[in-house]
C-alpha cells in the first residue's frame, strides 16, 4: 500500500506556479527523495505531504487519509524536519522534546522516557540542560529530528536536512537517519546534494522548476542518464575553449563556465586518447557518474549554483 | 594619532544613523510633546494655590516640570544608547569585531562609541529644550545651562551602562534593568514632584540616583538660581559616576573584545 | 435546540477533547517560557505599584481633592489608582501582542506548532488564556495593595477584577490582530505610538473636565479612557448604566480582535 499518493498535485502563488502537477508514491519503509536545486518546488511539496499548506490542485491522500480534511490526524503519524531549524529558543533542550510531545497531546510518563531515549540516539545526553542557543548548527539539527521522533511517526519528513552543516556533522546525522531507516521508519527527503541522495535513498524524483523530471533508484537513474565515468577537463582561464579537437572523444560533451565533461563508458582511455591528440588542458579528473550529472543532462543546469 | 583613529569608529556611527535617524526623530519630538502637554499643562490644572508655593518656581508648575524632564530625557538617552547598541556591536552585528580587524584598538572603539553618545544625548536634550521653550515652559535664557547639565547627567548614566552592557552575556537583563532602574529612578527623581516630599528613607535612596542630581541642576538653573556649594555637589557626584564609569567600561572593553 | 445547532455540537463535541489538550500545550508552552525569563513578568506587577507610590504620596501632595466618577471629591490617590489598574491591563495585553510577535516572526513558535496536530485557532484560544491568566495575576496584587492602602470604597470593587481582565482581554486581541500585520520590530513602534498618548491622556492623571468640549469628545472614545472610567466607577462609584456600555466596549474589542488573529494566523502560516 502507498502511504503518501499525490495525483496532479499543484501549488500556485498567485502568478508563481511552485509544483505544476506532480504525481508521487511513496511505500512503507521506503526513503524517497525529492532532488533538485534550489526553487525547484520541493519545499512547497514538503508542505503540503505535511498538512501545513492547502492544494491548490490535485489529490494527496497519506496513511489512507486526505491531506484537504485530515490534517490534524495526518500530523498526528507524521514526524516533520523543517528546513530551518524551529527550535524553541527559550527552552532548554530536554524541555524542547517535553513540550513538542505535549503538542501531540502524548501521555507524559512517555513523553519523558521517549526522549531521554531520543536525546541519547542523538547524542545529545549530557547537553540536555542547555539552552538551545548555546548549541552548535549540527546540533540543533540533531535535536530538530529527535524531536520529530517523540511522537513515534509512521512518515518522517525532512527538508534538506544538511544544508548548512560542516562535513563530519552531516556524516552523523546520515548515519542516524540510517538508522531509523533500518528500523523501518519511511523517510521522505529533499535534497539538492547529490551525495545525499545516493546516501539515503532507495528511489527518488528529479525535480526541476515544479516538474519531475525523472524518477527511479540513484543507481538506474545514473545508467539510464549518464555514462559510467565522466573527465573533467580545467583549462587556463583565458583559454578560449575549443571543443573541435574533443570531437568523437566522448558520448556527450558539456562545457561549464570552469570546466569541460566528458562523458565515457572508460575514462582512462579517453585519456590517452586526449594526449594521443595532443590536448593538455590544466587538470584531468576521471570520476564516476553522479547524480549531478544526471541532473545536468536533464535540465542543462548544475544543482548547485 | 589616536583621537584621529576614535573620529574613524565614530564615523561608523555616524554613518549608520543615515539608515535610521527616521525613527529617532519622531520620537524625540513626539516625546517632548506629549510629555509637557499632558504633565505640564494638564496635570498643572492640579497643581495650584497654597500647594503649588513649595515648587519654588512662582507656582508654575510648567516650569517646574520642563527642566526636570530635559533632565530625563538625557538620561534615558544615554541608558538606551549605552544597551542594546553596545550588545550588538559585541555580540550580535559585532561592529566592534570588524572594527578591531582594522588599525583600531578598543580604546578608540570605546571612544568612538562614546563620542557619538554624546551627540545623541546633545540632539535630544536640545529637541526637548527647544520644544520646553516653546510651550513656555521656561522663564529665561538660563535655561541654556540646562544643555550642558544634560550632556555630564547622560554622561553619567551612560558611561556606567556601556561598561555593564559590554560585561553582561544576556540582553534579558536589560529589560530588567528597563523596569528596575529607568522607570522607577524616573518616577523618584523629582521630576513631578519635591523630593522632601518623600518619606525620609525614600528621600535619602532617590538622592543616590545621577537623575535626581541632573533634575535639581536643570531646575535650578532654569531658574537662574544656581549657588555655588549646591552645584559644586552635584557636579562632583555626577563626575564621580562618569569617572568610575569610564574606567571601568575600558577595563572591560579591554577584557571582552581582547581576551 | 435547532438542527444547526445540533450539527454545530454534533462537529464539535468529538473534537473537544483533544482541542482541550492542544489549548493546554500551547499555555505550558508559555509557562515554560515564563519559568525561564520571569523578570518582566514580574515587573509587569511592580510598575503600577511603582506609579502609584510616586504619583499617589508624592504628586499627591501638591494637589488637593478633585471629583470623582459621581461628583464626589476623592482624594489624589484614590483618583489615580483605579487608573493604573486599567494602564497595567492595557500593558499587559500589549506586552503579550509584543511577544506573539515575536514567536511569530521569529521564534518560529508557532510554525512548530502547527506541524503538529494543534490548529490555529488553538493558537490563539492558548494564548489569550495564558494572557488573562497573568491579567488575573497582576490584577489582584494591585487590587491587594489598594484594599490595603483603603483605596477602595465600594463594593462594587469586586467587579473590578473581572473588569480589569476583560480590559486586557481587548487590548491583548486588538494587539495581537494589529502585530500580526507588523513586518519589523522597528514597526513595532506604532504601537508605543498609540499606547504613550492614551497613557498620558486619557484621563489617567486628571478629570475629563480638564478638556475643552470637543477634546472631551476625541478622549471619550479611546479604549483607554472607557477602561479608566469603568474601572474608577467600580472602585470609587457610584455605578451607573454606563459601566454596562463601557465593559460592552471591551466585550466588542476582544471578539473583533480575536476573530481576526485567528484568521491571519491561518493565513500567514498555512500558505
Amino acid at each position: 500500500m502507498a502511504l503518501i499518493e499525490a495525483k496532479r498535485l499543484t501549488k500556485r502563488f498567485g502568478d508563481f506556479t511552485a509544483v505544476d502537477g506532480i504525481d508521487v508514491e511513496v511505500s512503507q519503509g521506503e526513503a524517497f527523495g525529492f532532488l533538485g536545486p534550489n526553487g525547484a518546488g520541493k519545499s512547497s511539496t514538503m508542505r503540503m505531504i505535511g498538512c501545513v499548506s492547502p492544494l491548490s490542485e490535485g489529490t494527496l491522500r497519506i496513511l489512507d487519509m486526505d491531506a484537504a480534511s485530515d490534517g490534524p490526524a495526518i500530523r498526528a503519524r507524521l514526524g516533520v524536519v523543517p528546513q530551518e531549524d524551529t527550535l524553541d529558543m527559550e527552552l532548554t533542550v530536554r524541555d524542547n522534546m517535553w513540550i513538542y510531545g505535549r503538542y501531540f497531546g502524548i501521555p507524559r510518563s512517555a513523553v519523558k522516557e521517549r526522549s531521554e531515549r531520543l536525546l541519547d540516539f542523538v547524542q545529545l545526553t549530557d547537553r540536555a540542560d542547555s539552552r538551545v542557543e548555546a548549541l552548535s548548527g549540527g546540533m540543533k539539527r540533531r535535536l530538530t529530528i529527535a524531536r520529530s521522533l517523540i511522537s513515534e511517526p509512521e512518515i518522517l519528513l525532512l527538508d534538506e536536512p544538511t544544508t548548512g552543516l560542516d562535513p563530519q556533522a552531516r556524516h552523523v546525522v546520515w548515519e542516524r537517519l540510517f538508522r531509523l531507516k533500518q528500523q523501518g521508519v519511511t523517510l521522505v527527503l529533499t535534497t539538492h546534494y547529490m551525495d545525499e541522495a545516493e546516501q539515503l535513498c532507495d528511489r527518488l524524483v528529479v525535480m526541476d522548476r515544479g516538474r519531475i523530471a525523472a524518477e527511479g533508484s540513484p543507481r538506474a537513474l545514473i545508467e539510464a542518464h549518464s555514462t559510467r565515468e565522466v573527465v573533467e577537463l580545467r583549462f587556463a582561464v583565458d583559454e578560449k575553449v575549443d571543443l573541435g579537437p574533443l570531437q568523437g572523444l566522448a558520448e556527450r560533451t558539456e562545457q561549464l563556465p570552469d570546466r569541460v565533461l566528458l562523458y565515457v563508458r572508460d575514462g582512462d582511455s579517453a585519456v590517452a586518447e586526449l594526449s594521443r591528440r595532443g590536448i593538455a588542458p590544466q587538470s584531468v579528473l576521471v570520476r564516476r557518474s553522479t547524480l549531478e550529472d544526471v541532473f545536468l543532462h536533464l535540465t542543462g543546469r548544475t544543482l548547485v549554483d | 594619532m589616536s583621537t584621529a583613529l576614535s573620529l574613524r569608529a565614530f564615523e561608523y556611527w555616524r554613518f549608520q544613523y543615515r539608515r535610521t535617524w527616521r525613527g529617532t526623530i519622531v520620537t524625540s519630538i513626539l516625546n517632548p510633546l506629549l510629555y509637557l502637554a499632558a504633565m505640564g499643562i494638564g496635570l498643572g490644572t492640579l497643581v495650584k494655590g497654597q500647594r503649588a508655593s513649595s515648587l519654588g518656581t512662582n507656582g508654575s508648575y510648567l516650569e517646574f516640570v520642563a527642566p526636570a524632564l530635559v533632565a530625563t530625557t538625557a538620561f534615558q538617552t544615554g541608558m538606551f544608547e549605552a544597551m542594546y547598541p553596545v550588545m550588538a556591536s559585541i555580540k550580535w552585528i559585532k561592529t566592534y569585531v570588524a572594527m578591531l580587524a582594522s588599525p583600531l584598538g578598543t580604546r578608540d572603539v570605546l571612544n568612538g562609541h562614546l563620542m557619538w553618545m554624546v551627540l545623541r544625548i546633545l540632539q535630544t536634550s536640545a529637541a526637548f529644550l527647544v520644544i520646553g521653550a516653546l510651550f513656555g515652559g521656561f522663564p529665561s535664557w538660563d535655561a541654556l545651562w540646562c544643555l550642558p547639565i544634560a550632556l555630564l547627567l547622560g554622561m553619567a548614566a551612560a558611561l556606567p551602562m556601556t561598561a555593564f552592557s559590554a560585561h553582561t552575556q544576556q540582553e534579558s537583563s536589560f529589560a530588567a534593568i528597563q523596569r528596575f532602574i529607568i522607570i522607577p529612578t524616573f518616577l523618584f527623581s523629582g521630576t513631578f514632584f519635591p523630593l522632601s516630599k518623600l518619606p525620609l528613607p525614600l528621600e535619602l535612596i532617590a538622592w543616590l540616583t545621577p537623575l535626581s542630581h541632573g533634575v535639581a541642576l536643570a531646575r535650578s538653573a532654569a531658574q537662574g538660581k544656581l549657588e555655588l556649594l549646591p552645584t559644586l555637589g552635584h557636579v562632583g557626584y555626577l563626575a564621580l559616576w562618569c569617572v568610575v564609569g569610564f574606567w571601568l567600561a575600558h577595563r572591560i572593553y579591554r577584557r571582552r573584545l581582547r581576551p | 435546540m435547532t438542527v444547526g445547532q445540533h450539527v454545530l455540537v454534533a462537529r464539535i463535541l468529538p473534537r473537544l477533547p483533544g482541542a482541550r489538550g492542544s489549548v493546554g500545550a500551547v499555555v505550558t508552552r508559555d509557562l515554560m517560557a515564563a519559568r525561564r525569563n520571569w523578570i518582566v513578568p514580574l515587573s509587569g506587577f511592580f510598575e503600577p505599584l511603582l506609579y502609584l507610590l510616586s504619583l499617589g504620596i508624592g504628586l499627591g501632595s501638591l494637589i488637593g481633592k478633585i471629583p470623582g466618577p459621581g461628583g464626589h471629591l476623592v482624594g489624589y490617590r484614590e483618583f489615580v489608582a483605579p487608573a493604573l489598574l486599567a494602564s497595567s491591563a492595557m500593558n499587559g495585553g500589549i506586552f503579550e501582542s509584543a511577544n506573539v510577535f515575536f514567536k511569530m516572526k521569529f521564534g518560529k513558535i508557532y510554525d512548530t506548532m502547527l506541524a503538529t496536530p494543534i490548529e490555529p485557532i488553538h493558537i490563539a484560544l492558548g494564548e489569550i488564556l495564558y494572557a488573562l491568566m497573568r491579567g488575573v495575576t497582576y490584577s489582584v496584587g494591585f487590587l491587594g495593595v489598594m484594599l490595603a492602602l483603603g483605596l477602595i470604597e465600594s463594593p462594587w470593587a469586586l467587579l473590578a477584577l473581572p473588569a480589569a481582565v476583560l480590559i486586557g482581554f481587548g487590548f491583548g486581541a486588538c494587539g495581537t490582530a494589529a502585530a500580526t500585520y507588523f513586518r519589523t520590530w522597528q514597526d513595532m513602534e506604532w504601537m508605543t505610538l498609540a499606547v504613550l498618548p492614551m497613557f498620558l491622556f486619557s484621563t489617567t492623571f486628571y478629570p475629563l473636565s480638564t478638556y475643552d468640549g470637543w477634546l472631551q469628545g476625541v478622549v471619550r472614545v479611546t479604549p483607554l479612557y472607557q477602561g479608566v472610567a469603568l474601572l474608577r466607577e467600580l472602585i470609587l462609584g457610584p455605578v451607573g448604566l454606563s459601566a454596562v456600555g463601557h465593559a460592552a466596549y471591551f466585550v466588542a474589542m476582544g471578539a473583533v480582535g480575536l476573530a481576526l488573529t485567528g484568521r491571519r494566523i491561518k493565513h500567514l502560516l498555512l500558505t
